[in-house]
């Protein structure tokens, strides 16, 4: 695709101020939606620039292309949707300066065409392809016997403490799976340490109480603490109005919650999942009542309440390794590693991100441009 | 079947979910709006299986008699008279809505204002000067306080013939210490979240189905 440049206009004088280019224009194709669309992205924010699409091929009829605010974008995005398939489009881009108009950088005459890959999202696809090959291979590795070493988490080490003092102290063990749905991967993580938790809770023959917020949460929650006490030999321990559900209002939740840890108190309380703004309401109230906490969330805004309400801390994606820790399955650890890696190819990324742009901030920027 | 069927599933409508991200195809585009209505389906279905839970839990708590087992009643009332009143009185009018706004959402609102003292008992447990940690946590939490407020302006000074005044002092602890803090915590979590993914969709971590072994 050509490269078209453009030259801001200082009022009626006309002299360039400096100069825009339009990085190959993305032609005409459909995008995000089933009807033909195009996006161009012209750098900078210069609102003396203007995307106009011809109506037809060389015609002197144009129609302005809306400029669309898309978030943390400095660039100026223009989208037109307004097209069909069976007819050939132009878009220029137009300068304006003073009582200046005037048109640069022509496309050539193109009808829509499907497109079958987002282009925008090539560098997720890649990424996700290197991350899965990278855990393929090392899953491999963990089956053929490798020893992996997983660093210490002492909010996981502590679990077997924190059901073993429930036990001495013959109360129950309270675990809360969030407050999100079954959909959002915290909750996925906070079931998965579920098992893990039930599974000592079994071995001790310790009451595990689970309050929900979501029905469907509170079913696979039931299913995976049934299925715990079973692979430990008791399924006799399982009662199923411990798993329950209380009531989808987020404050109504909390309330219920601290009520049930006023008055049962339980001698360990579980925070595991995605919270909001109720996590210091539930917190604060277990510290009250001297349990031992464990909390566990990768919502960045509730992290700095769990850390001084709770006695341990399991800070974002230790949530997600909370379950392969526990279970130590060489399998699982084997995915865990991967994720190791591929935060050592992050910061690599990162550190040539900063020398590049101390070298050459043009090479920098075309580099940066890969992650976006 | 019973032990792979789950899995195949999860695979199928895990890869499909997958290829229409990467995809702008009508197809996968349907496909995903499909799914997304059947959520809301399914999301009403266990709507029934909650409240069944609900009423089970109390009705077990007086059967039984346990601690404080008449307030059990207040709860089986208080469903059973919200959905009773919404259906003979509709949602818009009668003691539905009257009963949501006057009693649920000051309740809510009650519960939500809580956490302004459950603030500060946990930032006096956090400020406590105790530790180096915890005294560099003071500062900084003080710093960060004073310059959110109108007053941080007023205080200002010249740091090597610079003039820094709280507010951007505030500023800079927010936007680059506490940023970058957040960001690595953030890309941990996007690995994490993807590695799950993953480990669901080929079938490598089966916890969520109950299988702990």
């Amino acid at each position: 695709m050509d490269r078209y440049e453009i030259w801001r206009f200082d009022g009626e004088r006309g002299a360039a101020a400096f100069r825009i280019s339009l990085p190959d224009t993305v032609g005409l194709m459909d995008y995000l939606e089933s009807s033909p669309r195009v996006k161009m992205v012209v750098p900078g924010s210069e609102d003396s620039v203007q995307v106009s699409k011809m109506v037809a091929p060389g015609s002197r009829d144009t129609v302005y292309v809306s400029k669309v605010a898309e978030p943390d974008v400095e660039d100026s995005v223009y989208v037109d949707s307004r097209l069909s398939r069976d007819r050939q489009y132009q878009h220029l881009l137009v300068a304006h300066g003073g009582n200046l108009t005037l048109p640069y950088g022509l496309t050539a005459p193109e009808s829509p065409r499907r497109q079958w890959i987002k282009y925008s999202t090539i560098n997720i696809l890649v990424a996700v392809a290197a991350f899965l090959a990278s855990m393929l291979v090392l899953v491999t590795r963990a089956r053929r016997g490798a020893k992996l070493f997983i660093r210490r988490i002492a909010g996981l080490e502590a679990v077997e403490e924190a059901v073993g003092r429930a036990t001495e102290m013959g109360r129950p063990i309270l675990y809360v799976p969030g407050l999100d749905p079954m959909d959002e991967v915290a909750t996925v993580a906070a079931i998965n340490i579920l098992g893990q938790v039930a599974k000592k809770a079994g071995e001790y023959e310790t009451r595990l109480v689970v309050p929900n917020r979501d029905p469907i949460v509170m079913a696979v929650a039931q299913q995976v603490v049934r299925e715990s006490y079973s692979a430990v030999g008791k399924p006799y321990l399982y009662r199923q109005e411990d798993v329950f559900y209380v009531t989808y209002s987020q404050f109504g939740f909390a309330a219920a919650v601290a009520g049930l840890m006023m008055r049962d108190r339980p001698a360990t309380n579980f925070f595991m999942g995605h919270f909001y703004a109720e996590s210091l309401v539930l917190a604060e109230t277990g510290n009250a009542t001297g349990a031992i906490q464990i909390a566990g969330t990768d919502s960045d805004a509730q992290l700095p309440f769990f850390i001084t309400a709770c006695d341990y801390t399991l800070i974002g994606e230790e949530l997600y390794a909370g379950s392969v820790y526990l279970s130590r399955e060489p399998l699982l650890l084997g995915t865990l590693k991967a994720q190791d890696y591929a935060k050592v190819v992050i910061i690599t990324a990162m550190l040539a991100g900063i020398v590049l742009s101390m070298i050459n901030p043009g090479i920098a920027e075309s580099f940066k441009s890969l992650f976006r | 079947m019973k032990r792979q069927g789950p899995i195949i599933l999860a695979f199928v409508v895990g890869m499909l979910m997958m290829i229409q991200f990467f995809t702008p195809n009508p197809f996968f585009l349907s496909l995903y709006n499909t799914v997304l209505d059947w959520k809301q389906v399914v999301l009403g279905c266990t709507f029934i299986l909650g409240t069944w839970s609900l009423i089970r839990y109390h009705l077990t708590r007086i059967q039984r008699k346990q601690d404080n087992w008449r307030y059990s009643y207040v709860t089986l009332a208080g469903l059973g008279f919200m959905v009773l009143s919404a259906g003979i009185w509709k949602t818009t009018t009668g003691p539905y809505p009257w009963l949501f706004s006057n009693v649920q959402v000051p309740m809510q609102s009650t519960m939500f204002s809580l956490l302004a003292f459950y603030v500060a008992s946990a930032s006096y447990r956090a400020f406590r000067a105790r530790t180096v940690h915890a005294t560099l946590l003071l500062v900084a939490g003080a710093l960060v306080m004073l310059g959110r407020v109108p007053i941080g302006a007023y205080f200002s000074g010249t740091v090597f013939g610079v003039e820094i005044s709280l507010v951007e002092i505030s500023d800079w602890m927010l936007n680059v210490p506490n940023l970058a803090a957040k960001r690595g915590i953030m890309i941990g979590v996007g690995l994490g979240t993807t590695a799950t993914a993953l480990k669901i969709i080929l079938g490598i971590e089966q916890t969520y189905l109950g299988r702990t072994d």
